[in-house]
């Protein structure tokens, strides 16, 4: 086990490329995930205000 | 004629229905990926042996090949898209052409970086000004500079025009990055894996490195509709499906 995390001297290069691949991957993945949450947050926000305005129009 | 494919690429074509469809693919693509993403990551650092040159440091390669495969892939892609995009006017393909940039830009980074790493303890440089190198990095400001020009619009349609034009011009720079390594006599190596003739490879070092390529593809595909359908319900946020769609979310 301590041999292969060892990547023959290498453990370095090799490790911090397979962590880079993963977290970039994860971020790219994740950020949209969060962003549609969002814009649907903001829809329902703006239909909120909408219908309080057609709320005070009509009293 | 099957009459049938083109009323279905129409209607898919249509932003509620594609919304729906890339929801229902997303999680299958996800799970694919990591899957053969996994298999492949065991295939190269435990299964496969050690290089007679390089040792173990060549395990970069299964994640650096595919990356850089990846890279100009989803460029191709994404110019087909700007294409259709610009010549039909499809909606869904300035979506797809805008929403690939992102995907392509961090594929590109991962395989600069992860070629810094190889190359440090194998040329015993982190950068060259090599021909393959720098034209992967001309790639990258290619993918910033669509999405910087895609953003600095106040009219998100002409936005994506104007991004989708440059990503047009700029496929020009995909052959260049494939064929630098013949074009010129680079640092970098030539083409280990042929899809014509005898690949370089031993099979144990081949099998993981076309497993993570398909790995790749498949977390595409899962990256691409999420973000597609996180932006289309910014577009069609004042249609009657999206508001639907948010009043469901909450409940």
């Amino acid at each position: 086990m301590n041999q292969f995390l060892q990547m023959g001297g290498y453990a370095f290069y090799v490790w911090t490329s397979y962590a880079v691949f993963a977290v970039v991957l994860l971020a790219d993945y994740f950020a949209p995930v969060f962003r549609r949450r969002r814009n649907l947050r903001d829809v329902r926000a703006r239909m909120a205000r909408q219908g309080a305005r057609r709320r005070n129009e009509n009293a | 004629m099957a009459n049938w494919i083109p009323t279905w690429l129409h209607r898919l074509g249509s932003p509620p229905t594609f919304y729906r469809f890339a929801g229902a693919v997303r999680p299958w693509a996800l799970t694919l990926a990591l899957i053969t993403g996994a298999i492949a990551a065991y295939g190269g650092l435990v299964l496969a042996p050690a290089d007679y040159q390089q040792g173990d440091a060549y395990r970069i390669i299964f994640i650096h090949v595919p990356s850089a495969w990846m890279s100009l892939f989803i460029y191709f892609a994404m110019g087909v898209a700007a294409f259709i995009a610009l010549v039909w006017r499809i909606k869904l393909a300035e979506v797809v052409a805008m929403e690939s940039a992102p995907i392509g830009a961090a594929f590109t980074f991962i395989t600069l970086v992860t070629g810094s790493l190889w190359g440090k303890p194998m040329w015993g440089t982190w950068w060259t000004w090599d021909a393959r190198l720098t034209s992967e990095l001309v790639l990258l400001f290619l993918y910033l500079g669509v999405i910087g020009l895609f953003h600095s619009f106040e009219d998100r349609r002409q936005g994506a025009r104007a991004a989708a034009f440059l990503a047009l011009i700029g496929v020009v720079n995909v052959p260049i990055v494939h064929f630098s390594v013949n074009w010129w006599n680079t640092l970098h190596q030539g083409s280990t894996v042929r899809l014509l003739g005898p690949s370089h490879i031993d099979a144990r070092m081949l099998w993981p490195l076309l497993t993570m390529m398909l790995a790749t593809k498949c977390y595409y595909v899962a990256s691409l509709f999420g973000r597609v359908r996180a932006d289309l319900v910014a577009m069609e946020s004042g249609k009657d499906w999206v508001k639907a769609l948010a009043v469901e979310e909450t409940a």
